[in-house]
């Protein structure tokens, strides 16, 4: 309920917000959690796997209970934490894995059945038959036990992703990081301050304590005011630091519009990679609790939190409190409620020696050892060596010692010290390069030596960096030492909780070390201890602590389990913000991209490359009608087709020829000027990488021709080659793929079309086949080569790319006029095919210029990248399988691309595998089906019958094998 | 004879305008790489002196003078814009036409630099960039130069045919920024 | 992962590639024999320590880097220019 004081809440602006369908009042300035605490409401949360009614347990982002789901559709979060959702007006939030409802939830019962579901329940139970776990028994235990889901609509939330970069990273904002920050600020460095809270000053803001005569979180709000004065401060609150990578990378969620009505562009989340010289891990402590009977009812709250709830948000969570702890800082709690007026009727200190001056009911050497209450907590039972009393009580604040929030600093595999002192792990140095723990998470609990170490680890820092740094002079603050005498688990006999949220229990840790899951690893993944979203931060220690007790070791052998990446969870949607969409990947389109597609053409993806299937005219039903058409276009006059995604290298140099003779297999110094020829390129390991043409322009200047899906390999091993193998070579390249748009013009026609189009006409003397040189249209300077990949004669004609589109429009036009058109890849793809040219559909890695049939190109007077590996044994075998041709001859009159070849007559099985088909298509010049592929030995099989099989499709036919050239084997039309 | 028309790589994308930062696709000017061969960056530096009044930059850096800029393009290599290179560079250097290779842009404003942040792993910090620094990295899923103009004005250069992505995914980190400016 | 880059400076490791062993660069001559070539392609050590290997800045300069890289705490050592990589220099003498 709420009461007076001065909370951190604007009382003055109600917040109207709904739970499971009711509607509550808040303040401005509360968390779902401390509304609803201020609204008597204690029951949030149904556990994981018994469905126990659940309530809040802590104020912060480890909290394991009160997780709900908030929004609806595209827009909705589960599992959201109530302890770090700041309410908002029409806030709508719900509890999860509960059915029909909170209050009443049938799988309730397997609370009842909970003897049986202990420890490795699921692997003895469901084991077979096998196929049931699959299908049945996951299912029904997905159900069951649960957390929230999403909605499995589309998002319709944004979400960021963003870079930062600082000198000094501070995460956490109690005394030990605002001090660091101030210090770090203030000696000029770029810092960021993040912190999880949408205010800094951490656990000042919720304890009573002063700092330099004023109260604690005046003296923080001062602090951070001045922060945020700075200009080389970045301040990001409700920013959490969920890992650390190598090289002072940090990976941070903000959480950007979870406290708000989504407006329209404002990002939910953002996930930062920040990069620091330097970090100061200032995050301060977590509380654990104690394992006692039933110490999981709703009702039943950290003792911190308590604290919190009363002194921040001016609520208390019970009418009449028991504090119950091993240590001082549960006294501190049981003090501040009795300033804020909250009745407190025990407190409970585990230690024989304890004391007070509290004027309290007060239990020294006493254990909590069992609640009562089903809904909500009733009465505590309070176990001393006299006896045991009970007592009536609706909240018990709980503390068995806190545990430094060290995680960051063991996110790169480091393991932390046991420090018996505190009865806690504390970093070691070095951890985490350039991270310095300052702090409580450096195990270090007093505020004044809290602010004290953030000064100095800031000044570490600094002075790492190369800026100059003096200690500031230190606010004065309360220096208490810390007292604790550990207490994992009361003895006693029942259910005690160790992990709230996996429902996890003191008696499933010791039958996990009686089934021999001695390890912690182990150990956890049989009970799932810690497996959570919370990952256990309350509460791992405590349940490490049992398996050792179990065991006979300490704590220190028993050692600790992984700390990875999250701190706390990071929605997929963060990490992968932008990406949707058109984000995904960049889209590559050429100049004739948006003719293309007012054309009606359907464009494919080639790489990141758009590129037109084909276009359809009026009348056709059937991608093959508009395909056999344009195959017609270039067979018979003129076709047109966008070739600017081939990648163009422009490649300049003394050495530019005798570079190229070490790229390609064949030779390229013998090459004229004003003339292409065609070049194979191995890799390293002798395979084929890629093919294509390349031009001489001048003697010192090439331009070589990729295809479209190798460009990028092919230029980065040219780097490699020029700077590594090469290195001496003067020889420079550069892409100019984009620069030019250049369209095949393919066909008898051709010539006829260029004719009317360049200004100064050519002829079969001045432009041979496989000519090449400069040229120009309507006063534009371009390039000219007369190349085919169709078998025809034809050119590729190149102007820069501001005039692609403008050219591309011309050429169909006069295409049209020649009795031709546009062809699409469908077609390409098609006359390639007649005419046996190679695509990466052949060179697909595996094959070698001996598989493909060119041989012949490797060069005998020269090295060349690969020609060592290339001659290896098995590389030149005369059973390998070889490049052939093949057309149907069965029934069947198709065939499939990936088919594999039998001998006929062979059962077509893995052991009787002769090759398989890799390219095919329907030749209308032929009027039939034609395949590539390749056949064991299949240079000699010319004219045996083949079967083919496809698995997959269901389709046999036999085939004839052939040479893989179908039409015109000696290129005369090319070069007509 | 027949007249072909040019087209910029961003046509009918921009500008825009969203919050605080414009976005806007400059004149086409010429953009000239050039890589100095073995042994003659001496050579080269003293001939674009002569030619385009230019200091040769050093990596991360660029020159201006007369409207012209020289800016470092990666290994060995610069990109001159504004003006057309000079014949006599050809004699030190490679020299390659890439007036229509690259799809440039300027962002201007206040919130610009964030919506960098949003796109490239650059430190864009002043210590790191100052104006007239330059790099290669990435843009989102894209590589990219980025040059720093002004305090609030930044090149970025990109290939031509992702023109419109380029154009997509600054938009959209212009939004974001937008919105959160807006609080 | 940040890579110092001779050229362009310190940079987030997404601007890079990776192929493996610096090795690599050591290129043999096409008469090295087929031993020689089966090293070179197929034989790499697996160092827990100190390893080199090759890097390439391709959302960057396009430098090819040679990396000295402690493979069990993910250390980088040193970085260098593949061009100024004694593994290069070893194809001259071969």
């Amino acid at each position: 309920m709420r009461i007076d004081g001065n909370g951190l809440i604007n009382r003055a602006k109600p917040v109207s917000f709904q739970f499971d369908g009711t509607t509550y009042q808040g303040f401005e300035g509360d968390t779902l959690a401390s509304a609803l605490l201020a609204n008597g409401v204690k029951l949030v949360a149904r556990s994981f796997k018994y469905h126990r009614p659940r309530g809040i347990l802590t104020a912060g982002s480890e909290e394991p209970n009160a997780l709900v789901t908030v929004g609806h559709g595209g827009s909705q979060d589960p599992n959201v934490r109530a302890t770090t959702q700041e309410i908002y007006d029409g806030m709508d939030a719900r509890s999860q894995n509960r059915w029909p409802s909170l209050a009443h939830d049938v799988l309730a019962v397997n609370d009842l059945g909970a003897p049986f579901l202990g420890a490795g329940f699921y692997y003895k139970t469901f084991m077979w038959p096998k196929a049931f776990w699959e299908k049945l028994y996951e299912p029904i235990i997905r159900r069951a036990a649960g957390l929230g889901a999403i909605s499995g609509e589309p998002i319709t939330d944004k979400y960021e992703r963003a870079y930062a970069h600082c000198d000094v990273l501070v995460v956490g904002s109690g005394p030990a990081g605002l001090m660091a920050a101030l210090t770090a600020g203030e000696a000029g460095a770029d810092v960021i301050i993040a912190e999880e809270d949408s205010l800094l000053g951490g656990r000042l803001l919720s304890e009573a304590g002063e700092i330099d005569g004023m109260p604690a979180r005046d003296w923080a709000n001062e602090v951070a005011i001045r922060l945020n004065a700075m200009s080389n401060v970045r301040v990001m609150a409700r920013t959490s630091v969920t890992g650390a990578y190598d090289g002072g990378t940090y990976g941070a969620l903000e959480r950007v519009g979870h406290h708000c009505e989504m407006r329209d562009g404002l990002p939910k989340e953002c996930f930062w990679r920040i990069t620091a010289k330097r970090t100061v891990l200032a995050a301060g402590a977590l509380e654990r609790p104690v394992a006692f009977q039933n110490n999981d009812r709703p009702g039943i709250m950290m003792a911190s939190a308590v604290r919190a709830y009363v002194n921040r948000w001016s609520v208390a969570p019970g009418k009449s409190v028991a504090v119950f702890g091993n240590n001082d800082s549960a006294h501190d709690t049981a003090a501040d409620l009795l300033a804020a007026g909250v009745h407190v009727c025990a407190l409970i200190d585990s230690r024989p020696d304890a004391t007070t001056t509290l004027d309290v009911p007060f239990y020294a050497g006493a254990q909590v050892s069992g609640s009562e209450g089903r809904k909500e907590l009733e009465a505590i039972s309070i176990s001393r060596a006299s006896g045991t009393d009970k007592v009536q009580t609706d909240c018990l604040a709980m503390s068995g010692g806190w545990n430094p929030t060290l995680h960051l600093a063991c996110h790169m595999s480091g393991r932390p010290d046991w420090d018996e002192s505190i009865a806690a792990f504390v970093p070691k140095p070095g951890m985490v390069p350039g991270l310095i723990a300052a702090g409580a998470c450096n195990g270090v609990f007093s505020t004044a030596a809290c602010l004290g170490e953030g000064a100095g680890a800031a000044v570490v820092a600094l002075e790492a960096i190369g800026l100059q740094a003096d200690m500031p002079k230190m606010p004065v603050a309360e220096d208490r030492d810390y007292s604790i005498s550990p207490l994992w688990a009361v003895a006693g006999k029942g259910r005690a909780w160790l992990d709230f949220q996996n429902d996890v229990t003191v008696k499933d840790v010791k039958q996990a070390a009686v089934e021999n899951f001695r390890s912690v690893e182990h150990m956890k993944r049989y009970t799932t201890q810690g497996m959570a979203t919370d990952q256990g931060k309350n509460y791992n220690v405590q349940a490490l602590a049992v398996l050792a007790d179990a065991t006979g070791r300490g704590i220190p052998e028993t050692g600790t389990t992984t700390y990875r990446p999250p701190f706390t969870p990071v929605a997929i949607a963060a990490m992968a913000a932008g990406a949707e969409d058109k984000g995904f990947a960049p889209e590559r389109f050429t100049t004739s991209h948006r003719l293309a597609v007012k054309a009606g053409a359907p464009m494919i993806e080639a790489g990141l490359w758009y590129r037109p299937s084909y276009f359809p005219v009026k009348g056709e039903t059937h991608w093959r009608q508009s395909c056999d058409r344009e195959v017609g276009y270039v067979r018979n006059a003129v076709g047109i087709a966008d070739v600017s995604t081939l990648g163009k290298i422009d490649i300049k140099g003394p050495d530019a020829a005798a570079f190229l003779d070490f790229l390609y297999t064949n030779m390229f110094s013998s090459l004229k000027v004003g003339r292409v020829r065609y070049g194979l390129m191995l890799r390293e390991d002798g395979h084929v990488m890629d093919d294509g043409t390349t031009a001489r322009m001048a003697d010192d200047h090439f331009v070589m021709t990729t295809t479209t899906a190798a460009a990028g390999q092919v230029m980065q091993h040219m780097e490699l080659v020029s700077q590594g193998m090469r290195r001496g070579m003067d020889v420079r390249f550069t892409s100019v793929t984009e620069h030019w748009a250049q369209f095949a013009v393919a066909g008898p026609k051709a010539r006829e079309l260029l004719n009317g189009l360049l200004d100064a006409p050519i002829d079969g003397e001045s432009w041979p086949f496989m000519a090449c040189g400069d040229m120009s249209i309507g006063g534009v300077n371009g390039r000219l080569f007369r190349i085919s990949f169709s078998g025809e004669h034809a050119y590729e004609v190149a102007v820069p790319a501001r005039y692609g589109e403008s050219l591309f429009a011309e050429l169909r036009s006069r295409a049209e006029a020649l009795g031709g058109g546009l062809y699409g890849m469908e077609a390409l793809n098609v006359l390639r095919i007649e005419k046996g040219f190679i695509t990466h559909a052949e060179i697909d890695g595996r094959a070698t210029a001996f598989d493909i049939g060119m041989q012949g190109m490797m060069s005998k007077k020269k090295d060349f990248y690969g020609k060592g590996a290339a001659a290896r044994p098995g590389l030149l075998e005369d059973d390998r399988e070889q490049l052939v041709g093949l057309k149907p001859t069965g029934v069947v009159k198709q065939l499939t691309a990936g088919a594999h070849l039998y001998r006929d007559g062979a059962e077509p099985v893995r052991v009787n595998d002769q090759g398989y088909l890799t390219s095919v298509a329907f030749s209308p010049t032929l009027g039939t089906y034609l395949g590539l592929g390749f056949l064991r030995g299949g240079r000699a099989r010319h004219g045996e019958t083949v079967k083919m099989v496809d698995h997959l499709r269901g389709i046999e036919t036999t085939c004839e094998v052939c040479h893989p050239v179908f039409l015109d084997p000696n290129g005369e039309k090319a070069r007509d | 004879m027949i007249e072909l028309v040019a087209k910029p790589p961003c046509e009918g994308l921009l500008p825009v305008t969203i919050g605080t930062v414009t976005l806007s696709e400059p004149d086409m000017a010429p953009l000239t790489l050039i890589a100095p061969m073995k042994g003659k960056e001496v050579a080269l530096a003293k001939a674009m002196q002569t030619a385009h009044k230019l200091e040769w930059p050093e990596a991360g850096a660029t020159s201006g003078a007369n409207g012209a800029a020289l800016v470092w393009f990666g290994r060995a290599q610069a990109l001159l814009v504004g003006v057309a290179a000079s014949t006599k560079l050809n004699a030190h250097a490679a020299v390659a036409d890439q007036s229509d290779a690259w799809a440039r842009v300027v962002l201007e404003g206040e919130d610009a630099r964030e919506v960098l942040a949003r796109l490239t792993p650059l430190d864009m910090r002043d210590r790191a960039f100052p104006v007239g620094a330059t790099a290669r990295s990435e843009v989102f899923h894209m590589q990219a130069s980025i040059t720093r103009m002004g305090a609030d004005s930044w090149q970025i250069i990109g290939f031509r045919s992702m023109a419109a992505t380029l154009v997509h995914d600054l938009t959209r980190a212009m939004e974001s920024m937008a919105a959160r400016s807006q609080r | 992962m940040r890579i110092v880059c001779p050229l362009c400076g310190e940079r987030d490791s997404r601007e890079f590639s990776y192929k493996g062993a610096a090795l690599a660069l050591a290129y043999p001559s096409e008469e090295a024999g087929f031993e020689a070539w089966d090293d070179y392609l197929h034989n790499r050590d697996n160092p827990a320590g100190p390893t080199r290997e090759l890097w390439y800045h391709g959302s960057g300069c396009t430098s090819w880097l040679v990396v000295t890289r402690n493979t069990t705490t993910h250390e980088i050592l040193s970085v260098e220019l593949a061009e100024d990589a004694p593994e290069s220099r070893q194809e001259a003498s071969a």
